[in-house]
C-alpha cells in the first residue's frame, strides 16, 4: 500500500521526523489559505499522486509540471487552480495519467545540501538495514551502481532495534558535523521508530536536505507498507486512497483475489501464486500476452471465482481466458460450479480454456463437460496456453478477415459505382454536342 | 531415508480445530501420516476424529506422543507465537502453512530462533511430502497441504517456493514415472524459515536423492545463492524453473517475496545464474519433468 505525500509528512510529525510545513489542499481557495497561514516567503505547490517525476510530468491541459514555486498566496490558488481536477502524467503513470484531487501546500526550503535515507527490510539477512547516501535527490538505484562506495549500509540487530551509536555513525558518514549531525541521529531514529511502528517495508527520503539555516529536514518521502500487517494499523489503512488504484484491482481485493492488471489479450484465473506467474509466462512463451495475474487463492468460493470471472472481463481488451487449477487446497469442483456461475451471468463473450487438475478433478471436469457449455478443456498447462493462443489468434484472423473482405466490398462497391459514374458522364458528355474539346465533364 | 521426515515421523498439528487445519490433518491420517497430537489451546483433553488427542500446549503434546514435527495452521496474527512455541518445546522441525504472517514477525522469530535446535520451513508454504509405498503413494509422511494422490515414491528430490507450481513439477514426475525422495515447499514469503540452499545441501547429502528439481520465482537473490552453491558442491543433477519471467517491476505477484524491486530479482538474473551453474533450464513450467529426465541422459548418470 502507497500514501500521498501530505499523508507521509503527518506520519513524520507524529514520530518526531523533522520537515518542512505544509498544508493539504482540495481547492484553489483552500491552497491560496493555506499559503496565507503558512505565511512564509516562498511556498512550493505539489500536485498529489502516487506516482513519482511530478516535477517533470506535463498536465493533459498542457500546463507543464506538477510541482512549483510561488511567492504570494493569490499565486498559490492560481497554480492549484491549474492542478486540481487535471489529469498529470508522469513517466511514472503511463500515458492514461492520474487525475489531481489534492494539492499540497509547503514551505519551500533553502537548501544547501541534498542527502539519501532509507529503511527497508534486507531479505537476505532477514534484518531491516538503513540506508544512507551523499548523493541526495537523484537515483539512488544509478548511484549505488556507478559509485557504490557513497552509499553507506547499516545492519539493525532485529531484537535490539537502531541503536544511537548507530544513527550517529550514519550521520558522520553523510558528512554531517555539529548540531547537524545531532539533528541527523535523531531524525534517522525517529524514522526507525515509525518504520517498526507503522509495519514498513521501506520508506525513503530522497532528498533529506541541509537547509541554509542549518536545519535537517526530510523534504520527500516514499512509503511501503506490508500489507500482511495492515489489519494492525486501521490508521494506516485509513490513509488508503482508492482513486489512485486500478479498479478492477480495488474490486478484486474486495473478494480477498489477488489480480493485477497487464497490458495483453489473453486473461488467466489460477490458483497459487507461483503457477500464476509461470501461467502468465507460458501465454507468452506460445506467442500470446497475459492481460492479467489472478491468484484465486487456496480457499475461493463459488462466488469469488464468479467475481473474478466479472472482474477479468471487465478489461475490455481481453479476448480469451485461460483457467489453470492445480487443486491441493482448492477443489476442482468449486472452480467448475463457479466457472458455471460466471458464465451464466455473463454469457461469456470470448473463448475458455480451462484445464483442472489435483483435489476433486474428474468432479470438476464432468461438471463442465455435462453443462453443454462451449469450453474447450485442456489436459495440462501447455496444452492449455497453446489452446488459448491459437483459438484467440483465429478469432483475431477471422476478424481481420471479415475486416478486409467487408473492407474489399466496400472498396468494389465504391470502384463500380465510380466506374459507372465515369462511364454516365462520358455519356453525357458525348451527348453534348457543343462541348469544347479537352475539357473534362464536371461529374469526374 | 528421505530428507527431513520420513514415515515413522511423528507429527503434532497447531491449529487442528480450525477449519483449513481440521481438513489437511484428517487428509494426512487418510494418507497414512502419524499424526498422534492436536494443539488448541483451551481445548486440551478433547480428542480430533476420535482419534488424535488434542493438548492445550505443544510442550505437553510433545511429551505425551513423543511427536517430534509441528505443522502450523494457525491464523496470521497468531502465527509467530505458535512458532516460538514449538521452538520452546523443543520439537525438531516446525512447517508454517499460514500465509499472510506480517513480515516483522518473522524477522523477530528468525532472529530468536537463532542458536535453537529447531528447523523452521515456511511460512506461507504447502509443506512437506515423503511419499510412502502404497496405492497413490499412501503410508507416507504427508505434513501441508498437497495432495497426496499426486507422489509416487522414488529419488528425485523437489524443493521450491510456490505450492501449486510444486505439485505441477511432482505430477509431471509422476505421470513420466519418476518418483520422488521428498518434497519440500519452502514457502514464498521474503523472511522464511529454510532457504533453497539448505533443501538442496540436504539433498546433496541424501543418498536416497539421485537427482533434484528445483523451482524458483522473481525477488531476492536465495535462488542465485543456491545455485553458486550448486555450482562448486553439488554431485546430482538440477534442473530448475524461475516463475514471472513477464511480471512488471515493481509489482508484488501474490506472494510477499516475489517482487522485482530496484532492479533486483529479476527471472533474467536467475535464470542465467541457474545456467551458469549447469542447471538445465526448463523453458516452460510444463516440461520442468522432461527438461530433468533430458539432462540426466546428458550426464550420463
Amino acid at each position: 500500500m502507497n500514501i500521498h505525500e501530505y499523508q507521509a509528512r503527518d506520519l513524520f510529525e507524529k514520530f518526531g521526523v523533522a520537515s518542512p510545513r505544509g498544508k493539504m489542499a482540495g481547492t484553489p481557495r483552500d491552497a491560496e489559505i493555506a499559503a496565507q497561514e503558512l505565511g512564509t516567503e516562498k511556498i512550493v505547490v505539489k500536485a498529489q499522486i502516487h506516482a513519482g517525476g511530478r516535477g517533470k510530468g506535463t498536465f493533459t491541459n498542457g500546463f507543464k509540471g506538477g510541482v512549483h514555486t510561488a511567492t504570494k498566496p493569490e499565486e498559490v490558488r492560481e497554480l492549484a487552480a491549474k492542478m486540481i481536477g487535471q489529469t498529470l502524467v508522469t513517466h511514472q503513470t503511463g500515458p492514461a495519467g492520474r487525475e489531481v484531487h489534492k494539492v499540497y501546500v509547503v514551505e519551500a526550503a533553502e537548501i544547501a545540501k541534498e542527502l539519501y535515507l532509507a529503511i527497508l527490510l534486507d531479505r537476505a539477512t532477514a534484518a531491516p538495514v538503513v540506508i544512507a547516501s551523499t548523493q541526495g535527490g537523484m537515483d539512488i538505484e544509478a548511484v549505488a551502481a556507478q559509485t557504490p562506495e557513497r552509499i553507506f549500509r547499516e545492519p539493525v540487530h532485529p531484537l535490539l532495534g537502531l541503536q544511537p551509536y548507530q544513527a550517529r555513525k550514519l550521520a558522520l558518514a553523510l558528512g554531517l558535523h555539529g548540531p547537524q549531525s545531532t539533528q541527523a541521529a535523531k531524525l534517522i531514529l525517529a524514522l526507525y521508530k515509525l518504520f517498526i511502528s507503522c509495519d514498513c517495508s521501506l520508506v525513503e527520503i530522497n532528498p533529506l536536505v541541509v537547509t541554509k539555516a542549518g536545519d535537517v529536514l526530510a523534504l520527500d518521502a516514499k512509503f511501503n507498507f506490508d500489507d500482511n500487517a495492515l489489519y494492525r494499523h486501521p490508521e494506516i489503512v485509513a490513509l488508503r486512497d482508492f482513486t489512485e488504484e486500478d479498479p478492477r484491482e480495488v474490486e478484486a481485493s474486495k473478494y480477498c483475489l489477488n489480480y493485477i492488471g497487464l497490458d495483453g489479450n489473453i486473461a488467466c484465473l489460477v490458483n497459487g501464486a507461483g503457477l500464476a506467474m509461470a501461467t502468465m509466462d507460458i501465454i507468452k512463451h506460445c506467442g500470446g500476452e497475459p492481460a492479467n495475474f489472478l491468484d484465486v487463492g487456496g480457499s475461493a468460493t463459488k462466488e469469488q471465482v464468479a467475481a473474478a470471472f466479472k472482474i477479468i472481463l471487465s478489461d475490455k481488451k481481453v479476448k480469451g481466458i485461460l483457467v489453470n487449477i492445480f487443486g491441493g487446497i482448492m477443489r476442482c469442483d468449486i472452480i467448475a460450479e463457479g466457472i458455471l456461475a460466471a458464465v451464466q451471468e455473463t454469457q461469456l463473450p470470448v473463448p475458455l480454456v480451462v484445464r483442472l487438475e489435483g483435489s476433486n478433478a474428474d468432479i470438476g471436469k464432468k461438471i463442465i463437460r455435462d453443462s453443454g457449455l462451449a469450453v474447450i478443456s485442456a489436459d495440462s498447462l501447455v496444452d492449455g496456453a497453446a489452446k488459448i493462443v491459437a483459438v484467440v489468434k483465429e478469432a483475431a484472423a477471422t476478424e481481420a478477415a471479415a475486416a478486409a473482405e467487408a473492407a474489399m466490398a466496400v472498396a468494389v462497391a465504391a470502384a463500380k459505382a465510380a466506374t459507372e459514374a465515369a462511364a454516365a458522364a462520358a455519356q453525357a458528355a458525348a451527348s453534348l454536342p457543343l462541348k469544347s474539346k479537352g475539357t473534362q465533364p464536371a461529374a469526374l | 531415508m528421505a530428507i527431513l521426515v520420513t514415515p515413522e515421523t511423528r507429527v503434532l498439528i497447531q491449529g487442528i480445530t480450525g477449519g483449513f487445519g481440521s481438513r489437511h490433518a484428517q487428509l494426512s491420517l487418510d494418507y497414512g501420516t502419524k499424526i498422534v497430537a492436536g494443539v488448541t489451546p483451551g481445548k486440551g483433553g478433547q480428542i480430533f476424529e476420535r482419534v488424535v488427542p488434542i493438548f492445550d500446549t505443544v510442550a505437553q503434546a510433545a511429551k505425551e506422543t513423543g511427536a517430534t514435527v509441528s505443522a502450523i495452521f494457525v491464523p496470521p496474527p497468531f502465527a509467530a507465537d505458535s512458532i516460538l512455541e514449538a521452538v520452546d518445546a523443543g520439537l525438531d522441525l516446525v512447517i508454517c502453512i499460514t500465509e499472510g504472517i506480517p513480515v516483522a514477525d518473522m524477522v523477530r522469530v528468525k532472529a530468536a530462533m537463532r542458536g535453537s535446535k529447531t528447523r523452521l520451513i515456511g511460512p506461507n508454504c504447502p509443506g512437506i511430502v515423503c511419499p510412502g509405498e502404497g496405492k497413490d503413494s499412501h503410508g507416507g509422511c504427508r505434513i501441508g497441504i498437497a495432495p497426496g494422490y499426486i507422489n509416487h515414491k522414488g529419488h528425485v528430490g523437489v524443493v521450491s517456493r510456490s505450492g501449486t507450481l510444486t505439485y505441477e513439477a511432482v505430477w509431471q514426475l509422476t505421470t513420466r514415472g519418476l518418483g520422488q525422495s521428498t518434497t519440500v515447499g519452502i514457502g514464498g514469503d521474503p523472511v522464511n524459515g529454510t532457504s533453497h540452499l539448505d533443501v538442496i545441501k540436504m539433498f546433496n547429502d541424501d543418498p536416497e536423492t539421485e537427482a533434484i528439481i528445483m523451482i524458483g520465482e522473481i525477488g531476492g537473490t536465495a535462488e542465485e545463492e543456491a545455485a553458486a552453491w550448486i555450482k562448486e558442491n553439488c554431485k546430482k543433477p538440477v534442473a530448475g524453473f524461475i516463475a514471472g519471467a513477464t511480471a512488471p517491476a515493481g509489482r508484488r505477484m501474490g506472494h510477499a517475496g516475489a517482487i522485482v524491486s530496484g532492479g533486483k530479482g529479476t527471472a533474467a538474473a536467475k535464470i542465467a545464474a541457474f545456467r551458469d551453474a549447469g542447471i538445465a533450464v526448463a523453458e516452460t513450467p510444463s516440461v520442468m519433468a522432461d527438461t530433468l529426465i533430458r539432462h540426466i541422459k546428458e550426464l550420463g548418470k
